[in-house]
């Protein structure tokens, strides 16, 4: 151990330090008082970060024993991770301020949630992944109930809490039985004992820790607890949910199968093109009863995963390549659309209902147009960006041979395809209601709109982001 | 400069659109009238830049013409060029668009979000017709839902929600098949570069597919999932239920884009596509093709006949005239193919000039029913006559453009399948009892509606735009050379490669 190992975790090490002291200030000065301060310098912090990561990371590293890797692949993720969680953070502070739910533990919370999902796309041992996730998990518990008088609020955080913990264990016993059979924790140990032979115990354990890891993407079969989950918290509480710990989720998913069962892709191929297929469909089919846009959103981001997880199903570079580039989509457009769910609101009060937006667009024409646009994005109707998320992962399926679930892809966006334009019909031409107030803060009002300019200048050349997400899938990929 | 003809006829209304969207403020009379003066003088502009392309276009050449290429993500390129198939359809949306929006002058309701749908949506239709990548084709090809979608749904009529969601997600599930079939592509040939992919043969060995034997290969499972778009796009029986829908709710400029230019892209893609790539896939499947077509033809004329809507009744004349095409399309000889390009075009006037005459009494009366009018000859002569006149084109009277297409089709299919030329031939005589009778009960008779007594005559406004199309449908009818003399070498490139790649011995093929 060395002082360069250090610097590796230099960015895990500076968040935790920066967690304990904006704690420690927040307890000794009076109560809430930092909080605004505190999400302010939180996001500042995770945008530097991210530039640092971004910027000074090279090569790859595995340091700590083969505990911890630093490889462009975690780095992307990392990346996105930050700034999605940044972004999340500034989009909150104006409505939590308003709605005196602004507590000084909910950035720090956010901080160590970072930390562990940080921890978890870097990790490159059993060991590290589980202490990571849970680091993760369980600060989002908290943040879960952050409205302690609510009911919905506390019931979110319990049943999120169970459901978890349930996910935990399962994870925790596959863990259990792959050390068992393959007699090492670290993921260049059990690579090596696969390319030998697949033990069936292994193919079990392998098989809880997929079902475990799912729960956290909530991928269908395992998505239950997210639509009650996203609509009982806060929504800068959901927001956050549906960005920055899906892409950690994912990533760890990615990095399981490809380091530690590389040599295996026919074995978990099919239990994760089934959790897509499954996810597509569920996420698409259920979207459409839903009358409350923050299940709705729940389902819309089980449907999306089905997706990323296509593009991880199919084993190629290419395909992680797709995955990662697709969650790098799928977060720029939650975070512009939650910006705007955030505004939603009645005399004060937050509204969720989506009955609410009818004839939106006559009243606010530059936020209907702004949404417009990412409801298609989200839909995947060309030529927006998510269209090209789409495009990539079919892609890579195709390549790969594996038609059918490409086509079953196509499939179910088309029927997803119904509830995002139902949206667009109550906005533009929906019953004559009065529709919902949209009070924005600047950030937010920044955020949409910039989302949505994004959705639609990446057509360009969808910002440079091809080539880091390459160079990613081929570090993890060999 | 040469180089970006295209690329500056494709995205000049998308320019005025963004400045409609960014610079037009608030919502008086002088701004309704600014909005409807730049997007009539930019859709004008846009047609007279096409038209200098149009001279300098060399038919005899029957490659692309004025391409522009760049590279893309995706390893994709932004590729665009025209040749002598989709030239003509480049000529048809500009000329047609300028007419368009003129006619919605008397609209009121989100007059600047009107005119920016239609400027978007006249980008992306010539960018269908000019894209030479296969994604750019798609993106185009998908994009135009969007505005279409919120015309219908914003300025439609009364059931326009539900005809909205239909309209895209029929059209949307179609095109999804056929991205995948893309993707396909492009793996099989390692480009998407639609002047490579022409050039590339696709497999065309049979295969086993779940029991089943695929005769044709690859190029019949492309053939289908292309089939799957272009035929709810054109749309073909059984798959035509959108269109009505569609129509009778749509508002008149929108009823005449759908019809006379959206519905050319199935056509054309199935020119551009399904023929020249995947001839194995098209000859195994273009006996069903020519049935469905000849079907088409038949039923939806009888369906018309019961028709008590006159914009449905139009719409199912457009479904029986687009098997015509279809027919044309898969009988794969020079008159068929000239016949089915002819029959685009010149429908694009008829059926455009028809939903603009149902414009005319529906902004006076504000129904369409076609029991509400009759004698309205009484006190609208020159309706009258312009209706008529367009009645006798749909009808396929020898002298309008009608005629050349449905004749040059029906050459083409009878000298290939005498049994669907048979049976396409009663279309003509069914097409002009529908077409008559509707002329009859709306125009002549009697004046006894109490509410018809008071109506006025079109006017200056309505004539104007009703005279280039009487010229275009006259000037094609007299003289079809005009058109011919410059899709003909390309078509006949496009017949020749195609007959050239059927294998030698049509036995290993005859499984059907």
């Amino acid at each position: 151990m060395t002082s360069a190992d250090f610097r590796i975790l230099l960015p895990e090490i500076l968040l935790s330090g920066y967690a304990m002291a904006a704690l420690m200030a927040a307890v000794y000065t009076t109560r809430d008082k930092l909080a605004a301060t505190l999400v302010w310098a939180t996001a500042g912090l995770f945008v530097a970060l991210a530039l640092y990561i971004g910027a000074a990371g090279v090569g790859e590293r595995t340091v700590f024993n083969g505990l911890f890797v630093d490889d462009p692949f975690a780095r992307f993720a990392k990346v996105t991770i930050l700034l999605s969680a940044a972004a999340v953070l500034v989009m909150s502070q104006d409505y939590m301020y308003r709605r005196d739910l602004l507590r000084f533990e909910y950035p720090i919370l956010v901080t160590l949630a970072v930390v562990g999902m940080m921890v978890m796309v870097s990790s490159a041992d059993l060991i590290t992944l589980y202490m990571g996730l849970e680091l993760q998990s369980l600060s989002l518990y908290v943040v879960a109930s952050i409205r302690r008088d609510s009911a919905k609020s506390s019931e979110a955080g319990l049943k999120y809490f169970v459901l978890g913990a349930l996910s935990s264990g399962l994870l925790l016993y596959g863990a259990s039985l792959v050390y068992g059979y393959a007699g090492t924790t670290q993921f260049a140990g059990i690579l090596t004992t696969v390319q030998a032979g697949v033990p069936l115990g292994l193919l079990f354990g392998l098989v809880f820790m997929l079902a475990g890891l799912a729960f956290k993407v909530s991928a269908a079969p395992f998505h239950m607890w997210t639509p009650d989950v996203y609509e009982g918290s806060p929504t800068p509480v959901t927001a956050f949910f549906a960005t920055a710990p899906k892409v950690a989720a994912m990533a760890l998913i990615a990095r399981l199968v490809q380091d530690a069962f590389g040599g295996i892709p026919g074995q978990w191929g099919q239990v994760l093109a089934a959790l897509a297929v499954a996810s597509m469909f569920l996420g698409a089919v259920a979207a459409i009863g839903q009358r409350d846009i923050k299940r709705l959103m729940a389902y819309s981001s089980i449907a999306h995963m089905g997706y990323a997880l296509i593009g991880l199903c199919v084993g190629t570079a290419y395909g992680v390549q797709a995955t990662m580039i697709y969650m790098a989509i799928y977060v720029t457009m939650n975070v512009g659309t939650f910006a705007f769910i955030l505004s939603m609101e009645r005399d004060g009060r937050p509204v969720s209902d989506i009955a609410g937006l009818n004839q939106f667009a006559r009243k606010e024409p530059l936020k209907a147009l702004a949404m417009l646009v990412l409801l298609f994005s989200l839909a995947g109707v060309p030529p927006m960006v998510g269209f090209f998320g789409k495009f990539y992962v079919l892609k890579a399926a195709v390549d790969a041979g594996w038609v059918w679930l490409a086509v079953a892809g196509a499939v179910a966006s088309v029927i997803g395809a119904f509830y995002y334009l139902r949206l667009v019909y109550f906005m533009y031409f929906g019953a004559e209601q009065d529709p919902v107030d949209s009070r924005m803060a600047p950030v937010q009002w920044g955020m949409l709109v910039a989302v949505a300019a994004i959705m639609l200048l990446g057509i360009v050349n969808l910002f440079g982001i091809e080539g880091p997400a390459a160079l990613a899938a081929q570090a993890l990929v060999r | 400069m040469e180089n970006q003809l295209l690329s500056i006829i494709t995205f000049l209304p998308l320019v005025a659109a963004l400045i409609l969207a960014l610079f037009m403020r608030g919502d008086d009379a002088a701004a309704r009238q600014g909005a409807k003066w730049l997007a009539l003088f930019t859709t004008s502009a846009t047609f007279v830049i096409s038209l200098f392309v149009l001279f300098r276009f060399d038919p005899s050449n029957t490659g692309f013409q004025f391409v522009e290429e760049r590279q893309w993500i995706l390893g994709l390129t932004y590729k665009m060029g025209v040749d002598g198939i989709s030239i003509l359809f480049v000529m048809l949306t500009t000329f047609l668009m300028p007419i368009t929006i003129w006619s919605c002058w008397g609209v009121e309701h989100r007059v600047k979000e009107y005119m920016i749908a239609f400027l978007v949506l006249e980008t992306l239709m010539l960018g269908v017709f000019m894209a030479l990548d296969l994604v750019l084709f798609y993106l185009f090809f998908e994009a135009g839902l969007i505005p279409m979608f919120l015309i219908i749904g914003i300025w439609g009529g009364k059931d326009r929600i539900y005809a909205a969601f239909k309209f895209f997600l029929y059209t949307f599930l179609g095109s999804v098949l056929m991205l995948v079939a893309m993707i396909a592509m492009y793996l099989d040939a390692g480009t998407t570069d639609i002047v490579k992919l022409l050039a590339h043969n696709f497999g065309s060995e049979t295969f086993n597919l779940l029991g089943f034997q695929v005769v044709g290969g690859l190029q019949t499972m492309l053939f289908l999932a292309f089939f799957a778009s272009f035929a709810v796009k054109m749309p073909m029986w059984p798959v035509h239920t959108w269109l009505p829908d569609a129509h009778v709710q749509a508002p008149t400029a929108g009823s005449v884009v759908l019809a006379a230019i959206l519905l050319k892209m199935g056509g054309y893609g199935f020119l551009r596509f399904s023929l020249p790539m995947f001839p194995v896939g098209s000859d195994v499947m273009a006996p069903l093709v020519l049935w469905l077509s000849a079907i088409a033809i038949v039923y939806t004329s009888l369906v018309a006949l019961a028709q008590t809507d006159m914009k449905k009744l139009i719409a199912y004349s457009s479904v029986a005239h687009m098997g015509y095409v279809t027919m044309g399309i898969f009988a794969a000889n020079q008159q068929g193919v000239d016949g089915a390009i002819f029959q685009m075009l010149s429908h694009g006037f008829i059926s455009g000039a028809l939903f603009l005459c149902v414009g005319v009494i529906y902004d006076r009366m504000h129904t369409r029913e076609i029991d509400a009018y009759g004698g309205l000859v009484n006190r609208m002569p020159a309706y009258a006559l312009v209706f008529m006149f367009f009645t006798m084109a749909n009808v396929g009277l020898p002298g309008t453009s009608g005629f050349v297409g449905e004749f040059l089709t029906l050459i083409g299919i009878f000298q290939v399948n005498t049994w669907v030329a048979a049976v396409a031939a009663t279309g003509v005589i069914l097409s002009a009892a529908y077409a008559l009778w509707l002329y009859r009960r709306v125009v002549f008779g009697d004046l006894i509606k109490e509410a018809l007594k008071s109506i006025t005559d079109m006017d200056r406004r309505e004539k104007a735009i009703f005279a280039p199309l009487i010229a275009m449908t006259l000037i094609l009818g007299v003289y079809p050379s005009l058109v011919t003399d410059i899709i003909g070498p390309s078509v006949s490139a496009l017949v020749s490669d195609y007959h050239a790649a059927l294998p030698a011995d049509p036995a290993a093929l005859a499984m059907h």
